[in-house]
């Protein structure tokens, strides 16, 4: 069996909605950032795939911007990430709520 | 010539605008009198271009700048110092001047002082754009000017109910004559192509006399407002309640004179319409008597030289509808004279008096207050036309333009009247200053005003003189722009008859005024007596109920309407929507408040839930992109266009 275009696009479809899933679903600040990794890596095997497909590199050139620009977001998110941790002691999304209106 | 045109209409706005710095403050000395000083030199700049028009019998026109410019419409801001309007800034400037000197000594314990003069200048900053503008849209700006600047004048003491009352009623009143006026200047532009007056006026005789006739009423409607004219006349007798020297003002230099002015500028137009002209002389001389007879027995000082200034308006539009323009404008200076000096007058009295009106509680003041006595006495004499004295020869020249036009009833009507107003200036004269002192009982110590207000008010006594020795020149200059009518009796006998009845018709007058009034047995009218009981009396008395029937008729049902409309379709509908979208918003609001509970697990599901309503639409607008057919006969099933 050939591995096509479909199967590329099942597979980031499976990842995204883990990735969603874990979105909604977790309570610890890490693991809120492991689940946005899951959702763009899930969107970059998406463009490559589709890239390849067509034979346009334009959507491999994309998944580098993405992947540069997640590592930078995560870098600032982690060390906001170590601050939070150093004063409060816990990583808990619930007791994030100084924005309530 | 330019620079004194400018300097001359610009001069009372640097005035009203350096004391307006100071309108806030404590009394100044300074915000009094440097408009005083500007307005003198207001009036030195107008009696340069007098001479230089006297001399060259050049009129000065400028165009300072373009003001509206669209398609065919052009209006500049132009000016024009021509015979006419070196007059009227001749009148204007130096009654302001006067008035304003004299006003420095008035308002001298007023803690709004600054306030006063910014206003007063202002006053007369609109006056001179009135009457120095070359189009009808600068006379409007200039009319509503001077309708705004009279309305924080007569309002001037604005904490008295009273007062704001009757400047409320003044703008009012006004207001409805202006659209008058506006519907005139209108008629003009679309028929004439143009509000240049040389150029409107220009074209005058090709149209037909429907539309001239339709022009000349709406425009003298505007002049009615102004000129208070009835019915539009309850305004100026109420307008009283202003301070005195905006009195002053307002009677003899700016505001009233207004309408007869505009019936004077646009002679060309009312020599086309004769039956309008006639039906102006008739108001004329129909308000002429009208108010004169009010003033006979009214018992509030002020009311009874504003209602003299009424009659004088009629003789004034009674000449100027007859076609005598120059005899209309020659009284309109006259009249500024006298009247100005016995408000001036009349504003010495009343603050020696305690502010006291009425001059049944005054009497015997002629030995506290000479210098007053005389020269009201002297205002009074010319009011009521006695040789040699202004009066005689601008109202002498009224009659007989009448008389030589053959409108006997009109002239007869204005000879009453002249008797009249000698008989009602002398009962005020002879109440104040002759007879017993009357105001011991109410414990008032009178005095005589500062010697500088007296001095402040010494030219309109002598102008108010000389005055008539001015009818040749005065003649010989208007006459270059006015119909040169020179009205002369044929019959010599017929002339020397109507001079000495007219002279003695007044001075018996003031006789039968003196008798009655200058006696030492006066008392208080209290409604005992039995002329007060007569029917005459009280209609005179309450002005023909005149106010009363506005109040009801008008006055009454309007402020019901404007309930209804204010309880029902204001605040049931209008209010209602309005509200109710607020309403609507703020519950929305206070109902997804909950959704900012600041958890991000929280906000994050909500981004999730956008995220998929947003796919979801993305892909319903793909879908139907691609079968656009399908979506048309699925929407015509559905009975959608």
């Amino acid at each position: 069996m050939d591995i096509g275009l479909n199967h590329y696009l099942v597979l980031s479809t499976i990842l995204f909605s883990i990735g969603l899933v874990g979105v909604m679903r977790r309570k610890n600040l890490l693991m809120l950032f492991l689940a946005t990794e899951i959702l763009l890596n899930s969107v970059n095997i998406a463009f490559v795939a589709i890239s390849h497909y067509y034979g346009d590199l334009t959507g491999q050139m994309f998944a580098f911007f993405v992947i540069a620009i997640a590592a930078s977001e995560v870098a600032v998110g982690l060390g906001l990430l170590i601050v939070w941790h150093k004063r409060h002691n816990n990583i808990d999304l619930d007791t994030m709520s100084s924005m309530r209106g | 010539m330019e620079i004194f045109l400018y300097t001359a209409l610009f001069s009372p706005l640097l005035g009203s605008l350096f004391a307006t710095l100071f309108a806030a403050k404590p009394k100044l000395l300074i915000a009094g009198i440097v408009p005083t000083l500007l307005l003198g030199v207001s009036f030195i700049s107008s009696s340069v271009l007098l001479a230089h028009i006297l001399s060259t019998g050049q009129v000065v026109h400028v165009e300072m700048m373009t003001w509206m410019e669209a398609g065919d419409l052009y209006i500049p801001f132009g000016f024009v110092v021509d015979q006419i309007s070196v007059t009227m800034m001749m009148v204007v400037t130096l009654v302001s001047t006067v008035v304003h000197i004299y006003a420095i000594g008035y308002m001298d314990h007023d803690k709004s002082f600054n306030r006063f003069f910014a206003w007063l200048s202002a006053f007369v900053f609109s006056m001179l754009i009135l009457v120095m503008s070359d189009n009808f849209a600068g006379l409007f700006i200039g009319w509503e000017g001077v309708g705004l600047c009279s309305w924080g004048l007569i309002g001037f003491w604005y904490y008295k109910e009273s007062a704001t009352w009757a400047a409320n009623e003044a703008f009012i009143m006004n207001r409805i004559a202006d659209l008058g006026m506006l519907v005139g200047i209108f008629l003009i532009y679309s028929n004439t192509g143009t509000l240049q007056y040389t150029e409107a006026f220009a074209a005058l005789p090709s149209l037909d006399n429907e539309t001239l006739t339709w022009m000349g009423i709406f425009l003298f409607i505007g002049a009615m407002g102004k000129s208070a004219q009835f019915p539009l006349h309850t305004w100026l007798a109420d307008a009283m309640e202003g301070p005195t020297p905006v009195s002053a003002l307002i009677h003899a230099a700016t505001m009233v004179t207004a309408g007869v002015y505009l019936v004077i500028r646009a002679n060309p137009l009312y020599d086309l319409i004769p039956q309008v002209g006639l039906f102006i002389a008739s108001l004329g001389a129909f308000v002429a008597i009208f108010a004169a007879s009010m003033a006979l027995v009214n018992r509030d000082m002020k009311k009874i030289i504003a209602y003299s200034t009424l009659s004088q308006l009629g003789y004034m539009f009674a000449a100027a509808g007859l076609g005598a323009y120059w005899v209309a404008l020659f009284h309109l200076m006259a009249h500024a004279f006298f009247k100005a000096l016995l408000f001036l007058g009349a504003g010495n009295v009343m603050h020696a008096m305690d502010n006291e009106l009425d001059p049944f509680k005054m009497g015997g003041l002629k030995k506290t207050m000479r210098g007053t006595f005389i020269m009201m006495t002297v205002a009074s004499i010319a009011l009521a036309g006695i040789f040699p004295l202004a009066g005689f020869f601008s109202k002498d020249l009224i009659l007989e333009a009448a008389f030589v036009n053959h409108h006997y009833i009109i002239y007869s009507v204005l000879l009453f009247t002249a008797g009249l107003t000698a008989f009602y200036s002398f009962r005020l004269i002879a109440l104040i200053f002759h007879g017993e002192q009357r105001y011991k009982i109410f414990g008032i110590h009178p005095h005589e005003a500062y010697k500088f207000m007296l001095v402040g008010m010494s030219p309109l006594l002598l102008l108010a003189i000389i005055a008539g020795s001015f009818k040749m020149p005065y003649y010989e200059m208007v006459t270059a722009l006015l119909p040169a009518t020179e009205y002369h009796v044929h019959s010599v006998a017929v002339y020397w008859a109507m001079t000495i009845g007219t002279q003695l018709l007044a001075a018996s007058a003031i006789l039968f005024a003196y008798k009655k009034y200058a006696r030492n047995n006066i008392k208080v009218p209290d409604g005992s007596s039995a002329v007060e009981q007569t029917f005459v009396y009280k209609l005179l008395i309450n002005q023909y109920y005149i106010p009363l029937i506005y109040e009801e008729c008008l006055i009454k049902p309007y402020r019901t309407l404007s309930r209804v409309f204010w309880k029902e379709i204001d605040q049931k509908i209008i209010d209602a929507s309005v509200d109710g979208i607020a309403n609507r918003f703020y519950s929305t609001g206070e109902a997804t408040r909950d959704m900012q509970s600041g958890n991000l697990s929280t906000m994050l599901k909500w981004m999730v839930a956008g995220l998929v309503v947003l796919l979801s639409l993305a892909v319903v607008f793909a879908f139907a992109a691609s079968h656009p057919d399908d979506i048309k006969l699925l929407l015509s099933g559905l009975g959608v266009q």
